[in-house]
């Protein structure tokens, strides 16, 4: 057993600190996300040429060759960064579509692009029915011809902004909810019949609502066997939610650090607040759910590759305890900060508002509550 | 014991509701969540009640001719919170009128009562700096007597809506050699006084509720103070337990449950209803339950003051659990809603797209927003401190 990171490992983390230290502060992430475009595309185009987009690509298709631990590396600090760019959806959600299902034509194609920062995705699967089943699904695409049409309505599509592809899920077969017949395509954003409205959210990122009508793709859109696409989806969103664990701590470890800080510091009744055991106790135990986050991203990211069942459980676990967690920490942040921890110019509040969100994403603790129940 | 209405009780019932039903402002039914309102919007109410004479139901005489039971109060706002009808403001009516028709001078109460009750005056609270929050007592702002007139220097925080006040209440010291109690004077400011100055504080969900006051050379004329100079913490203390009392809003949080179960039957999981989901429905009974055990407590303690003795500490109670379930509520609608928590309303602008249903529209800012509630009014965690001296002796 071993949980310690090799040189190489902590040479990418170091060069990540560096990133966010040299232009992600804290001021400048609170101007990109009021401002116009919502990112930075030179950043985007930093994280890429620093290696971080392609960390867990193959070599032979531009990247690093890194796995599931140089992810967790990349998105744990990230979330200390608050980073808004769409690493999620590129390097973790699109470029893992594309490993585990993309033909090798697809991939010669497309990963190179992806590692290089010069084509951005998102991940368009939720529909408003559908809630957090993967499967819950009615967007349609038809055969025609050599390839097939489009036709759906997807939700708060993350990232979608920013993007020049869309990863679409689709039915191609059977009813509503079935675990069969769902398929997955890749479709240019600009294609004629995808119309996009987009919007900030609440933690800071962009969304857009996707409505696709008679969309034509070639053959060549589809990933993986027609019909064929829930194991992979399945699979690629438990990546994601290993990926968001390692977000989530990195959040929680700054929440944190923050608020023991400030209890030393902060001083009512002649006296640091960080004096009163009430607090004290507070504080042990949003430490105590930040160790158990730790571990528990430690351990999904370790069993990616286990057989499915296993797989699955690991993910559902992992994020009902970042989603348990990352409430707690992130309420008693706040209350602790007392009024100072509402305001907008604190990032406290931002924290809090990104822990927040990550539990909605790829269902929350809820919906894992279930799905591990329902695998054990 | 008994808990069945009187038929004088249920016949007010009905005289409230028909009262409400033609009278409510439309346009400010059921008011969603971080929608921008105006000063008229806050008013609007608080003037047809005034109007009425139904506005202050907890005053003496002679500015309250209404002789309303507690228990008839417990259904006045009962059939608010059912018709939603927009809250009054407490800064005039349940903070500084109080304390200057109990403290204040006849001239005094002359000059300043009318104001607040015809909603002419727009009052804010200024009593937390920053270096003096939880422990009020401790408050810096400085008055110097020159004549007849004090000088104020310092700053206050988190006056809530103090953007549309025209004055102000504030505690300032008057005695720095004192002990801390007692050197604080309760004054009584015009926000249009020269050197007074106002900055907007944006909370994390994007709205714009508190406010920074600076106060530079202030001159604050004496006969604003209300009772003696350095004893204005007789005041303050009186009116922290008047704040307390409205704290625990179980008729508003009933009839935000209501809005919560509506909203599950609408929401789908798999193709049935959430509010048909086992785990959900679960959630939304402990809740309830909760609130039921908190409108009892509620309950007792009106007819405690109905026997006579005044709201104790266990108005504490009140304050910590009314707050816990209003925040479990924001949560529960949060988790309802989805991906659709996820859109940014922004509450300073208007008409922006909107995605998802109407009811989902700022939840996830609801639910941020509402995080000041255990930590304004005294923190949940000084009235636990509270109970645990005064209540358990500890
Ligand atoms: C939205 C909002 C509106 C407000 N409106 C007004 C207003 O209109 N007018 C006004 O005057 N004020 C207003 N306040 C201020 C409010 O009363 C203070 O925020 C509150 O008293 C807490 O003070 P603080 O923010 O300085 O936190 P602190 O007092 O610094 O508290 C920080 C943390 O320490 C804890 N703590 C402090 N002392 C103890 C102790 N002895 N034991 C255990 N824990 C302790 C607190 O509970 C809190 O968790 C408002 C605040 C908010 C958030």
């Amino acid at each position: 057993m071993d949980f310690s990171f090799t040189e190489e490992q902590t040479l990418l983390r170091n060069s990540v600190q560096k990133l966010i230290q040299s232009s992600y502060d804290f001021e400048t992430r609170r101007k990109v996300a009021k401002s116009e475009a919502g990112w930075r595309k030179e950043i985007w185009q930093q994280i890429a040429n620093d290696g971080l987009i392609g960390a867990a690509i193959p070599e032979d298709f531009g990247g690093l060759g890194g796995g599931a631990v140089e992810t967790m590396i990349v998105m744990e600090e990230f979330g200390r960064g608050l980073v808004i760019e769409p690493y999620l959806q590129n390097a973790v959600i699109a470029a893992g579509f594309l490993k585990a299902g993309g033909s090798t034509k697809q991939k010669e194609e497309l990963l190179p692009a992806i590692a290089g920062g010069e084509s951005t995705y998102a991940f368009a699967y939720a529909e408003p029915q559908g809630r957090y089943n993967l499967a819950d699904l009615t967007t349609k695409a038809t055969k025609s011809g050599n390839g097939y049409t489009l036709n759906g309505y997807k939700a708060v599509v993350l990232g979608a902004p920013w993007a020049d592809k869309l990863i679409v899920t689709a039915r191609t077969g059977g009813d509503q909810r079935d675990a069969k017949g769902v398929s997955v395509f890749i479709v240019d954003k600009n294609a004629k019949g995808v119309t996009t409205r987009d919007y900030p959210t609440v933690d800071g990122l962009r969304a857009s609502e996707v409505t696709l009508e008679n969309v034509a793709v070639g053959a060549d859109a589809l990933i993986g066997g027609e019909g064929e696409g829930l194991p992979l989806i399945e699979r690629v969103s438990d990546e994601a939610i290993a990926a968001l664990s390692a977000e989530a701590i990195g959040a929680m470890k700054v929440l944190n650090d923050t608020t023991v800080e400030y209890c030393k510091t902060r001083k009512q009744f002649g006296t640091p607040i960080g004096k009163f055991q009430v607090l004290q106790h507070r504080m042990v135990d949003m430490f105590m759910n930040y160790e158990q986050s730790v571990s528990i991203t430690y351990m999904v990211t370790l069993k990616l590759e286990e057989e499915e069942a296993e797989r699955k459980k690991a993910a559902s676990a992992a994020k009902v305890q970042i989603g348990k967690a990352g409430r707690f920490i992130g309420q008693q942040s706040v209350q602790l900060h007392g009024g100072m921890g509402m305001t907008d110019e604190l990032n406290v509040g931002h924290y809090f508002k990104r822990l927040t969100m990550i539990d909605t994403q790829f269902g929350n603790v809820d919906h894992h509550l279930k799905r591990y129940a329902s695998l054990s | 014991m008994d808990l069945n209405y009187t038929a004088e009780d249920e016949a007010f019932r009905a005289e409230v509701r028909a009262f409400i039903e033609q009278n409510q402002p439309q346009h400010l039914k059921g008011v969603k969540r971080g929608e921008y309102r105006t000063k008229e919007d806050f008013l609007a109410w608080h003037k047809i009640l005034y109007k009425k004479g139904w506005l202050v139901p907890s005053w003496p005489a002679p500015y309250n001719t209404l002789s309303w039971t507690p228990t008839q109060k417990y259904i006045w706002n009962e059939e608010n919170a059912r018709a939603e009808t927009p809250a009054i403001l407490p800064f005039g009516v349940s903070m500084v009128g109080p304390v200057i028709y109990t403290f204040g001078t006849p001239e005094q109460k002359a000059r300043f009562i009318p104001g607040i009750l015809s909603g002419e005056v727009w009052w804010c609270q200024g009593y937390s700096e920053p270096g003096a929050g939880s422990d009020l007592a401790s408050l810096k702002t400085r008055a110097v007597r020159e004549g007849d007139h004090y000088v104020v220097n310092g700053q206050k925080t988190w006056t809530t809506l103090a953007q549309f006040a025209d004055w102000i209440f504030v505690l300032v010291r008057t005695d720095p050699n004192a002990k801390a109690q007692e050197g604080i004077t309760f004054l009584l400011c015009d926000m249009k006084t020269p050197g007074i100055t106002v900055k907007p504080i944006i909370t994390m969900d994007g709205s714009h509720e508190v406010n920074e006051v600076w106060f530079d050379n202030v001159k604050v004329p004496v006969e604003n103070r209300i009772h003696e100079e350095n004893k204005g913490w007789t005041c303050a203390k009186f009116l922290l337990s008047h704040e307390r009392a409205g704290i625990a809003g179980v008729a508003r949080s009933k009839n935000a449950i209501g809005r919560l179960k509506q909203m599950l039957a609408m929401e789908v999981v798999d193709g049935g209803k959430l509010i048909d989901d086992a785990d959900f429905e679960r959630k939304v009974a402990e809740l309830e339950i909760d609130l039921t055990a908190l409108e009892f407590t509620e309950l007792r303690t009106l007819a405690a003051e109905q026997a006579g003795k005044g709201p104790g500490l266990e108005s504490s109670i009140l304050k910590i659990k009314g707050t816990e379930i209003q925040q479990r509520i924001t949560e529960l609608t949060l988790e309802a809603v989805g991906y659709y928590a996820m859109p940014f309303a922004d509450p300073l602008a208007h008409n922006e797209f909107a995605p998802g249903p109407d009811y989902a529209e700022g939840a996830a800012q609801h639910y941020a927003n509402m995080r000041k509630t255990s930590i304004y009014g005294g923190s949940n965690e000084i009235q636990r401190n509270i109970i645990a001296k005064m209540v358990l002796g500890l």
